[in-house]
């Protein structure tokens, strides 16, 4: 036994001699400090990174059946659409790949979205992590795009008709816009060249700079230290030998607490996949069933259910402005609608960072921030003369909605600094 | 905090209530039922799989209804020479679109397309194919409830007969056809779970293995559980 374990220390000395392994285990994992007070919305950092694997896996086998070919082939099916079905149907086990890498999707954008609210909620983004929010921004954007990207893939309907519109949009942009939408398309409309192109970027670029921004956001959160519920900072009460008091190491205490958060996740990943592939029409579109037809603009175009809210914002903007087309400032509604996140860590003024010691001004605010994003995004799946319960006309509502998105933030200097915060505890609190 | 994480959840559910403004009658579920399912292959293979193709499955693929090989060679298939070859058709889609002014569309996944708000596809389809009827100002005499103004003629008319628009927008039976109104309905209530087997072979499968998958994960959890328990018990 002693032999076998010289022999291993021995390899292990070898590698050390030659490449950091043992310090990186160690920085990382066997002595990264995290706080010992995480709850259930620390789950969802470690969770992005397991379906971003599930994502790039699954992606691998797909690749090897899909097809990018916009031509029809001999029973007039696109090529592309016919491949996805063939994967559906006569590639051992490509069913459940395909479903994974559907689902997959939607869950990944679950899974961003919960981490960054809970980013919201504790205040996550405020100094010194400025820069892992700025690069989570960063994974974000081009989650959207890989997203946006990939949903052309499989040729239906609504991927032609989504990627159409979406195109569409640059051609808004004065002057240079015409040009720059025939650009990015290849073509005068959507077709085989768009078709190509995007899988280039689906499976190769954006994964390739998504991955670097993975890797900066967790070199940079480990050179701070996680941030904890309570908003405070371990690293200032110490012990003799460095080891933040309230720091546990990261390896084993904080794996074996994500693998109970991994095995959760796996199940209720497990539901859609196996009983819900669909998820109602909101992860597939029952529309995209429909083999792309340049031809046939469907009735109702929607994007998928994790763009819709910022689909609301570019909708909700109808007046034209400065002689540029309405459509125009849609697109900067939109844009300005993600990219506001980015300056959050210099927007919220408060003295506390955690949501548990900050005061009623805030938990109003962004509650009503939520629920108003949720009912943006329901609005965004709807046709813009949407009604609820058939009388309450669902557009103003939504530009309702839109004003507030962008107050909320506009304005955070002002009321997060005015808030009646509460002290905050010393150490950290077990809740 | 949890109040508004309640009106959260509740929102949209309140949002669905409205909406959904064609009317769809419920398609039986026969998902299981072998008979039933072969019944409708074999209408699908003599009525529909002229002019539309199902062109990503394969005949031997029918095994999964209970059929042999030989069975399905025997009965079924009428163009096609091995169990292997997908669904195809003779029919050119180019000379299609002359005919019928639209080439008709490949079925293979029409259950799954045919999904909305208003229903599922399967509800669309049973629908559809009863809510044909007279019309002289169409090409082919024929319109139809859930697809106005459709190219498609009523290819099952010998089995149903002929129905007429009344005057309350109800749909009577003016020649009666070889099936019974009750014996028509059922009939389309195979070919439809037919179809929606075809749109997704895999899904009884898929079922199964998921209800299995659930099962492993429950016990991984509670061993997970179990592990996180045991090394977290000092943390306090």
């Amino acid at each position: 036994m002693s032999k076998v374990n010289a022999i291993l220390q021995g390899t292990l000395n070898w590698v050390d001699e030659r490449f950091p392994l043992t310090a990186n285990w160690k920085a990382h994992l066997a002595e990264y400090y995290a706080p010992k007070n995480f709850n259930f919305w620390y789950f969802f950092g470690s969770l992005a990174m397991l379906v971003l694997v599930i994502q790039i896996v699954t992606g691998i086998f797909l690749t090897m059946h899909f097809k990018p070919d916009a031509s029809l082939n001999a029973s007039g099916v696109p090529v592309a659409f016919a491949s996805v079905e063939y994967i559906m149907r006569d590639v051992p086990w490509g069913w459940l790949i395909r479903y994974m890498h559907s689902t997959g999707a939607s869950a990944f954008f679950l899974v961003v979205y919960l981490h960054m609210f809970r980013g919201l909620l504790y205040g996550s983004y405020r100094k010194p992590r400025e820069l892992i929010w700025l690069f989570g921004i960063g994974i974000f954007l081009c989650l959207m795009g890989e997203a946006f990207f990939g949903y052309l893939l499989p040729w239906g309907q609504m991927s032609f008709w989504g990627a159409q519109v979406i195109v569409n949009l640059f051609s808004a942009i004065p002057l240079i816009g015409d040009d720059l939408s025939i650009w990015l398309r290849g073509d005068y409309v959507v077709g085989d060249a768009t078709l190509n192109r995007f899988f280039a970027f689906h499976v190769i670029a954006m994964p390739l700079v998504l991955l670097g921004l993975v890797g900066a956001h967790i070199i940079a959160l480990h050179e701070v230290g996680s941030n904890n519920p309570d908003g405070i900072e371990i690293k200032k009460k110490k012990d003799a030998n460095g080891i933040p008091l309230d720091g546990i190491p990261f390896h084993p205490y904080y794996s074996v607490k994500d693998i109970v958060g991994v095995v959760v996740f796996l199940m209720v990943f497990s539901i859609i996949v196996f009983f819900m592939p669909e998820g109602g029409g909101y992860f597939l579109e029952y529309n995209n069933f429909f083999p792309a037809d340049p031809l046939q603009t469907p009735p109702h175009i929607a994007p998928v259910w994790y763009f819709t809210p910022y689909y609301s914002l570019l909708r909700a903007v109808t007046y034209p402005l400065l002689g540029i087309d309405a459509k125009f400032w849609g697109v900067v509604a939109m844009g300005a609608g993600t990219l506001i996140f980015a300056f959050l860590p210099w927007l919220d003024r408060s003295p506390v960072k955690s949501i548990r010691y900050r005061g009623p001004i805030t938990k109003w605010l962004l509650s009503i921030w939520v629920v108003g994003f949720f009912i943006l995004g329901f609005l965004g799946t709807k046709d813009p003369a949407y009604k609820f319960f058939g009388v309450l006309p669902g557009a103003p509502i939504a530009q309702l909605l839109s004003l507030y998105y962008f107050l909320f933030f506009l304005t955070m200097p002002i009321w997060s600094s005015l808030d009646r915060c509460k002290p905050e505890p010393d150490r950290v609190t077990m809740k | 905090m949890k109040k508004f994480l309640t009106a959260i959840l509740f929102a949209p559910v309140l949002a669905f209530a409205a909406g959904a403004t064609l009317h769809l009658d419920t398609a039986p579920d026969k998902a299981t039922d072998m008979a039933a399912l072969q019944n409708g292959a074999k209408i699908f293979v003599n009525y529909c799989l002229n002019c539309h193709s199902a062109s990503y499955m394969r005949y031997t693929r029918l095994k999964d209804i209970g059929l042999t090989d030989a069975q399905i060679k025997d009965n079924l298939m009428f163009t096609a020479e091995k169990v292997g070859e997908p669904m195809k058709i003779a029919m050119q889609r180019a000379e299609a679109k002359v005919w019928f002014g639209a080439a008709p569309p490949d079925l293979s996944v029409i259950a799954r397309a045919r999904a909305s708000e208003a229903g599922s596809g399967a509800d669309w389809l049973y629908t559809y194919l009863r809510t044909f009827y007279r019309d002289e100002n169409r090409p082919t005499g024929w319109n139809n409830v859930v697809f106005e103004n459709v190219g498609m003629p009523h290819a099952l008319w010998e089995l149903q007969g002929e129905q007429v628009m009344g005057p309350d927008h109800k749909l009577m039976l003016a020649k009666p056809g070889k099936l019974k109104p009750q014996e028509y309905d059922a009939m389309v209530a195979d070919l439809v779970a037919y179809l929606k087997y075809m749109g997704e072979p895999v899904a009884e499968f898929r079922k199964k293995l998921g209800v299995i998958v659930l099962i492993f994960l429950g016990v991984l959890f509670v061993f997970a559980y179990a592990l996180k328990r045991e090394y977290w018990k000092d943390i306090h």
